[in-house]
């Protein structure tokens, strides 16, 4: 099956042609069956390369599937060609897996809407793109599914282009992400010159050979990074995330937040062979993450819009993976990916479920007491909750706490601090969520009746639910040689140079203790705040005004960009255009033109008509040459 | 080879010119009918040149010499190599699209406009092909009056006169000049070998003094940077743009402004690559100016027709980049470029004429929320912007691509400010597809649009199958130009050694 693993993307491609041309000719039936179907079948195929792939002798690993040459010109050469290693088999799991959870969610979820031929053809189209991004074995055929991700982010945030938000938040995502592209694009290039290939396995095979902290590798690996940030949502390309919730619940859930956001982490761990040369990368993506991870936590506190928290939340999330690769632990940063793709696809479409069940309510100032009347819903999402908060034995638990510990060990204890910190802010507004949906009373406007979802929706819910539940014991960190998922993913990560750490078990087990219980209060605050004592955070903003506002207005950061760039540029543009190109560029040539024209008009003058005044030239002109000659 | 087919393709539309002056006006189906079999079967007959082109070598094929005026040492030389060979292939191309693209648009005098359009594309196949000095200058204005025509006859009333008027001049100013370095040439060759001759071939191997390259280097390089058009020399461009019908646009971007670009990698580079390299920063510097600058004034234009004209100074801007980093991957995508450029650009001119054929504004302020009443429409024109704005899979990325990383190569400075480009690209691009064709159909007499009819699919559905073949499998084009454009690289890496020589002179002519 892996010789055919190009029918992984082909699936979805054929649907998406399928539900593309004639959708609109087929009954909803026949598209639920074709969108869905499709990726199905790739999960399946991914299963079976799976299967095969880790029952292939050592010797025969990885596998690289070549199907031909895309771009060649001089010594240039792009493949269509597959990297199939553990690295890309993770992600092909989690990208059909969850993918197919929310295209079956999706049949329930967008039943009503006219579009929903259009709405599975971009679905698939997106998986496509997806699977060619991790799938691709050298930099520009990942490039092609990194745009390709973002066109189609830009097409389901855009996909009710009737409002004025949403087709405003859509392009918003394409163009920042294409500053980020932009930099990844420079990366590629001077990848090409430094190396003469974009292959992954040969740059990795010749970067070994240059010395740590090389400033080429260096400048490479910081210009790739700045593609990581428009693409996962960090400082300071975040800001179209947030708006991206102007997309349809599903496209939240499965571009938003599991997969395409994250892609920009599966490059620095994909790239590990040359973060792991270049200290001061390292530095930046750890800090970056850090600080990303953090400042969208404190956001997510003061947020009222159920997805919006979710939003932020997911921002914060990508800087922890981003910490991790930045303190040389890419595996936990993946196996946080992995989890998070579970746990947050899970409150994504729970959330989904919520506002549904509340016919588009997303204000959660006017949710609560939803407790009984979603009884899965509510269930799920504080599955969700528990694994996003990191308490044991969720997933989330497994994969942060890596996280936090891998930093600590690290010997950046500053680090460790500030991302407990933001472990703590999780846990409170993840409470907080669930708290102001759930429980506490009605807020409900009279006209709404909630009303749990149907199998459609709550059988991936609970599917999602078990994974969030379950998801982190392929990866017990504390039982070495019982990690399985290290010891499957290591043949395709570098390690950072120098002497493995060994610490005790104990050590590690407290720190375990202690993380639960950062969980544990922030988990208290939230129940202090919205059960015990609803009038309790009134009174604290009430005091801190200032904070509240800043926090709530997302420290103005939207207000900072528009001030500073947008507004310029267009401005600037149009000066070019009324001042520089139409008064003086085209301004010297029509006055060029017009300088002729008036000067013609003088010479016109002598022109006459009449043979008198020709005749008196003459005469004058004979006088004038024959003085000249008679004079000399 | 003996099979004239060169000279077939250039003479065929003038038969068809024939043919249609015979026609009775008053028969519009006939005479359009008879427009489109000879544009068709120029077409067809332009295939042969695809499947017989050896693309091995860099040696032109396909030739035709015929003595004219002998005493001068003018003949009738044509031929035809990768690079040419994709240009003429677009010619033939488009035209039939054209045709069919105006068939209801043109009402008025239709026996003159086709009798315009066939005429154009022998002029177009004829710059292509020509590898006489003297012929080649002859087709280049020759060209200019069935342009100028339809500018001036079909254009929108209100300012096609000036517009018709500001195309002439610009390029009857650009050409003069060339002319003028035509004849030193010619003479320069005589005094040297003692021969008279225009051949082209010939005169590549000249050993021309810097000086006199400096000079005959910017009188060629204005002509064409006119036509390309490069910054600060473009403003003709928006006007004849905007005034022209439909297909005069399309066949003025997709085809017409190669000319330029075509005139610096035939002429003004090979003749004078000493030349050539001393100005590398000058003209890369517009280049890259015109990229931003097209892009920046294409954001806040109001009127589509001038969005997309100033969105072509951007796009050639990347294409002069490629050519001037003078190696492979530079020049075989600034190449491929032209044609996605033709492609995607054309086929904007074309998408825009079909709105305003049912609207008759080209103001973006009169529309919104067109997707919902014309939803084919509406992804063909996503597809196109799509293809403008570089996204991969599609062919504009391809070109893009490969240009950036030879720019890049050849001056990193240059290559990085250039790929800025890319990020206004989508902006203005997806601002003004936004703008058009999202939102609330909220003006009423764009609320009973029709979508796309048959036809119209058919004028845009060949041009999509190039965008997406270029777009995921580009080496069936770019194996064509690949000897052409190693031959091209070749002779400039000669004459980078020598820069250095003709360097010395003038240093050591300056301490003397």
């Amino acid at each position: 099956m892996i010789n055919y693993i190009w029918l992984v993307p082909v699936f979805p491609l054929i649907g998406f042609l399928i539900n593309g041309l004639f959708g609109k000719r087929m009954s909803k039936h026949t598209v639920s069956i074709v969108g869905p179907g499709s990726v199905g079948l790739s999960f399946a195929w991914v299963l079976g390369v799976f299967w095969e792939y880790i029952n292939l002798p050592a010797n025969a690993k990885p596998v690289e599937v070549v199907i031909y040459n895309w771009i060649t010109a001089g010594t240039f050469n792009a493949q269509a060609a597959f990297l199939v290693d553990p690295l890309s088999l993770v992600m092909l799991m989690v990208v059909s897996g969850v993918g197919f959870l929310i295209h079956i969610y999706s049949v329930g979820y967008m039943h009503d809407d006219p579009g929903f031929a259009r709405f599975f053809s971009y679905l698939n189209l997106f998986i496509v793109n997806m699977l060619i991004l991790v799938m691709a074995n050298n930099f520009l055929l990942m490039f092609v599914g990194w745009e390709g991700v973002g066109l189609c982010s830009y097409l389901l945030i855009g996909y009710w282009y009737e409002k004025q938000s949403a087709s405003d938040a859509g392009k918003k995502a394409f163009v920042v992400n294409r500053i980020g592209d932009f930099g990844f694009l420079v990366g590629i290039f001077l990848i090409f010159w430094t190396f003469g290939t974009v292959n992954f396995r040969e740059v990795f095979g010749q970067a070994a050979g240059y010395p740590v902290g090389d400033a080429i590798i260096t400048i490479i690996t910081l210009c790739l990074f700045v593609g990581a940030t428009g693409k996962s949502a960090q400082i300071p390309l975040y800001t179209w995330l947030p708006d991206a919730m102007e997309g349809p619940t599903p496209v939240s859930a499965l571009i938003h937040a599991a997969t395409m956001v994250t892609a920009g982490v599966y490059m620095v761990a994909r790239c590990s062979a040359l973060y792991v040369m270049a200290p001061v990368s390292m530095t930046v993506v750890a800090v970056v993450g850090l600080g990303t991870a953090i400042l969208a936590a404190s956001i997510g506190l003061a947020q009222n819009d159920i997805k919006r928290v979710l939003a932020y939340s997911t921002v914060s999330q990508l800087g922890y993976m981003f910490l991790a690769c930045g303190v040389g632990a890419f595996v936990a940063g993946i196996f946080h990916l992995m989890t998070h793709a579970f746990f947050k696809a899970l409150l994504f479409l729970g959330s989904g479920s919520v506002i549904h069940g509340m016919h588009g309510e997303q204000d959660m100032r006017k949710m609560g007491y939803l407790k009984g009347k979603m009884p899965i819903t509510y269930a799920v999402m504080l599955v969700g909750t528990l694994a996003i908060a990191g308490i044991f034995p969720f997933a989330g638990f497994f994969s942060k706490d890596e996280i936090l510990f891998k930093a600590l060990v690290d010997g950046h204890v500053g680090y460790w601090a500030i991302a407990s910190l933001g472990a703590l802010m999780t846990a409170f507004y993840m409470f907080r969520l669930i708290f102001m949906t759930f429980y506490g009373e009605k807020r409900w406007d009279p006209h709404v009746h909630p009303h749990e979802s149907p199998p459609v929706m709550t059988i991936p819910l609970i599917i999602l639910a078990i994974l969030s539940a379950v998801g982190g014991f392929v990866g017990i960190p504390l039982l070495h040689g019982w990690n399985v998922f290290h010891e499957f993913l290591s043949p395709s990560i570098a390690h950072v140079a120098g002497p493995e750490v060994h610490h005790a078990m104990s050590f590690e087990l407290i720190m375990m203790f202690v993380s639960m219980g950062v969980a544990g209060v922030g988990i208290f605050l939230a129940y202090k705040f919205y059960i015990k004592q609803p009038e309790l955070p009134e009174q604290v903003t009430a005091k801190v005004p200032g904070v509240y506002d800043l926090i709530y207005n997302k420290y103005y950061v939207d207000e900072l960009y528009d001030a500073t760039v947008v507004e310029p540029i267009r401005n600037g543009s149009v000066f070019l255009w009324k001042e520089a190109d139409s008064k003086v560029v085209d301004g010297a040539i029509n006055g060029t033109a017009s300088l002729v024209e008036r000067l013609s008009a003088i010479i016109r003058k002598l022109e006459t008509g009449y043979v008198q005044n020709y005749a008196l030239g003459i005469l004058i002109g004979v006088a004038v040459i024959t003085g000249y000659y008679l004079g000399r | 080879m003996n099979f004239p087919i060169l000279s077939i393709l250039i003479l065929l539309p003038m038969v068809g010119v024939a043919l249609i002056m015979m026609l009775n006006r008053e028969n519009q189906w006939v005479i359009k009918g008879t427009a489109m079999a000879v544009a068709l079967v120029e077409f067809v007959l332009s295939l042969y040149l695809w499947f017989g082109f050896n693309s091995e070598t860099a040696a032109m094929q396909f030739t035709e010499q015929y003595s004219w005026f002998p005493s001068y040492g003018i003949s009738y030389l044509v031929g035809l190599d990768g690079i040419s060979l994709l240009l003429v292939l677009l010619t033939t191309f488009i035209t039939p699209i054209c045709i069919l693209a105006c068939w209801e648009d043109v009402q008025d005098k239709v026996k003159e406009f086709m009798i315009c359009l066939l005429f154009l594309e022998t002029g177009m196949i004829g710059v292509f092909v020509a590898l006489d000095l003297f012929l080649f200058y002859v087709f280049w204005e020759v060209m200019l009056i069935p342009m100028y025509l339809l500018i001036g006859v079909w254009g929108n009333p209100a300012r096609k006169i000036y517009a018709a008027v500001k195309f002439f001049i610009f390029t009857m100013v650009g050409s003069l000049l060339m002319l003028v370095a035509i004849l030193v040439l010619y003479f320069y060759n005589h005094k040297v070998t003692g021969v008279y001759t225009f051949d082209l071939l010939k005169l590549y191997g000249l050993q021309i003094p810097f000086e006199m390259q400096f000079w005959m280097f910017l009188a060629f390089g204005l002509a064409f940077a006119i036509k390309v058009p490069m910054f600060p020399v473009h403003t003709w461009l928006p006007d004849a743009h905007t005034e022209a019908p439909t297909v005069g646009s399309v066949i003025l971007a997709a085809v017409l402004l190669k000319m330029g670009t075509y005139g610096f990698l035939r002429f003004n580079m090979p003749l004078f690559p000493e030349a050539g390299w001393y100005f590398v920063p000058l003209f890369a510097i517009l280049a890259i100016i015109g990229i931003i600058y097209g892009a920046l004034v294409s954001l806040v234009q109001v009127d589509l027709k001038r969005l997309v004209a100033f969105s072509s100074v951007s796009h050639l801007g990347f294409v002069m980049l490629g050519l001037f980093s003078y190696n492979m991957a530079g020049v075989q995508g600034g190449i491929i470029q032209m044609i996605n450029h033709g492609l995607s650009t054309g086929a904007l001119f074309l998408i825009v004429g079909m709105v305003y054929e049912r609207r008759h504004t080209r103001m973006i302020a009169d529309f919104g929320g067109l997707s919902k009443v014309m939803p084919i429409f509406a992804t063909i024109f996503m597809i196109v912007t799509l293809s403008s704005i570089g996204l991969p899979g599609l062919n504009g990325f391809v070109g893009e691509f490969l240009i950036l990383l030879g720019a890049f190569k050849a001056n990193m400075a240059y290559g990085i400010v250039a790929a800025s480009g890319v990020i206004f690209a989508a902006a203005y691009m997806l601002w003004m597809f936004q703008r058009v064709m999202f939102g609330v159909v909220d003006n009423e007499k764009n609320q009973n649009l029709k979508d796309l009819s048959t036809r119209e699919i058919v004028v845009l559905l060949p041009v999509l199958l190039f965008i997406v073949w270029i777009g995921v499998y580009p080496n069936t084009f770019l194996d064509k130009t690949k000897a052409s454009s190693a031959n091209f690289v070749a002779m400039m890496e000669k004459a980078k050694t020598t820069k250095v020589a003709t360097a010395d002179v003038i240093m050591k002519g300056a301490q003397r």
